[in-house]
């Protein structure tokens, strides 16, 4: 890539910085140059979170449903999958699979609603309810 | 409190950490290409069985740490590394670092790094920092990718480096145990090495899915993601092939450039004319990345979507895989001095 090829589109990265790039100058030497950062990739990330939002509205709707527990939805919402789940709050992946039943999850402890609330940064209330009042994760 | 030290942006995190620290340790003349190139960091790998954020596993860099173990081993530096298990500990030991006024390596995850843009926030937890100050409540920290440094309180900083999941950084730290004269002879060899290490990692890797017979492999199964996944999982499928590739802190395009630039800037170490005449297929194999990145961007904005596309991706993958075996098979064959 030519250094005056840099892309300099619009990007979330915007809000935050710039990104180093290598490219090559006219005497074909490399050099370093920013950038705002370059459509093609911007479109992979909008079709990532397109594909995210989906995933969460499913999930809201099957808890609606009664087919699942709110833990479905917080998944989904803080992108995580079971492992990652279970790494954040110390449950075993099969007993958050049994979580995600409805029957199980109104059974659940307090102490252990607990470790999903932390698990997700949000009240014990807003796990039962879905709904979220967040400013800051 | 504040150690000495000196914030310059990279276009990788790994590689920024390796210069910003190195350069504090002695080795004032490491830039990025060299640190990226001594570590032997470009690599080609898909594993068809995992899965990262629900698409397919792509990496185009080396394995997370070897960058800098290599480069520090390659330039004669001493390292200290730990993990943690306990928060208060993983907080003590930092602090001690700081207070003796040595800047220190922080492997995070990005989940819940403040600072970053939502958008970028995955669970992605092979992210690396230098936190290389106190303030008050307030860690000072150099983010490599960023074009100044910036801050984290210290809950926000034990929060990234206590998250959990896939390479859980369990509060890992790292910093040079001591200070040495770097010489143009070690980085000289070091790059011989690297270089070697590299071709070794690109042409000899043992099975089909990773180094050049790992990118025609991830070819051939693209052709068949359209029929395979349907068009909509497909064009996710390409999506994350691109953001692999192309995002900060990745690279797969830019990583085929920093690698050309490190060929160049071996150059000033070892006289052979070869390095300056590879780096430049390092540069055609980087563009050709990119263009592949347009086909694909083509598939999942839906303008173009037809077994023909997916074809054309085959076709320059194969070409890429052409292009990067016959630059490290000419890396193999240069006759370095003594």
């Amino acid at each position: 890539m030519k250094k005056e090829e840099i892309p300099q589109d619009p990007s979330a990265l915007n809000k935050l910085t710039k990104e180093v790039c290598y490219a090559v100058d006219q005497s074909g030497k490399y050099v370093t140059e920013l950038s705002t950062g370059w459509e093609v990739k911007a479109n992979a990330l909008d079709v990532a979170w397109e594909d995210i939002e989906e995933r969460i509205s499913k999930a809201k709707q099957k808890v609606l449903n009664n087919e699942a527990s709110p833990i479905l939805f917080f998944i989904e919402l803080r992108l995580m999958d079971i492992p990652i789940v279970a790494a954040y709050t110390g449950f075993w992946k099969w007993q958050v699979k049994q979580h995600l039943k409805p029957s199980v999850f109104k059974k659940l402890s307090e102490g252990k609603l607990k470790r999903y609330s932390e698990a997700f940064n949000i009240s014990i209330e807003e796990l039962k309810t879905m709904e979220v009042h967040e400013n800051q994760i | 409190m504040r150690t000495k030290f000196e914030h310059l942006q990279a276009a990788h995190c790994e590689n920024g950490v390796t210069t910003n620290l190195l350069r504090g340790a002695g080795a004032q003349k490491l830039t990025e290409p060299l640190a990226f190139g001594i570590g032997s960091g470009l690599f080609f790998i898909y594993v068809p069985f995992l899965k990262i954020n629900k698409g397919p596993a792509i990496a185009f860099r080396t394995q997370p740490g070897l960058i800098f173990k290599r480069t520090c081993k390659a330039l004669g530096i001493p390292i200290v590394r730990k993990k943690f298990n306990s928060k208060e500990e993983a907080q003590k030991v930092l602090d001690e670092c700081l207070q003796a006024g040595i800047p220190v390596g922080c492997q995070v995850g990005v989940f819940y790094l403040t600072y970053f843009p939502k958008e970028y926030r995955f669970h992605f937890n092979a992210h690396n920092v230098i936190v290389f100050g106190k303030e008050d409540d307030q860690y000072l920290i150099s983010d490599p990718v960023m074009e100044t440094a910036t801050s984290l309180s210290s809950y926000e900083l034990e929060r990234v480096r206590f998250a959990r999941g896939a390479l859980a950084p369990k509060g890992q730290l790292y910093y040079p145990k001591e200070n040495r004269i770097v010489t143009d002879d070690q980085i000289r060899n070091g790059i011989k090495t690297g270089i070697k290490r590299n071709v070794r990692d690109m042409l000899y890797i043992p099975g089909s899915i990773a180094g050049v017979s790992g990118i025609r492999y991830i070819a051939k199964k693209i052709k068949k993601w359209r029929d395979k996944l349907g068009p909509h999982d497909a064009g996710l499928y390409l999506a994350q092939l691109v953001r692999m590739q192309e995002e900060i802190g990745t690279g797969g395009g830019g990583f085929r450039y920093i690698y050309g630039a490190f060929l160049q800037q071996s150059y000033e170490y070892h006289k052979i004319d070869a390095l300056m005449e590879i780096s430049k297929s390092f540069t055609k194999a980087g563009d050709l990345w990119r263009t592949t990145a347009v086909q694909a961007a083509g598939i999942y904005k839906g303008r173009i979507g037809s077994q023909q596309d997916y074809n054309v991706i085959h076709d320059y993958l194969m070409e890429i895989a052409d292009i990067e075996k016959q630059a490290f098979t000419a890396l193999s064959k240069i006759k370095w001095a003594k």
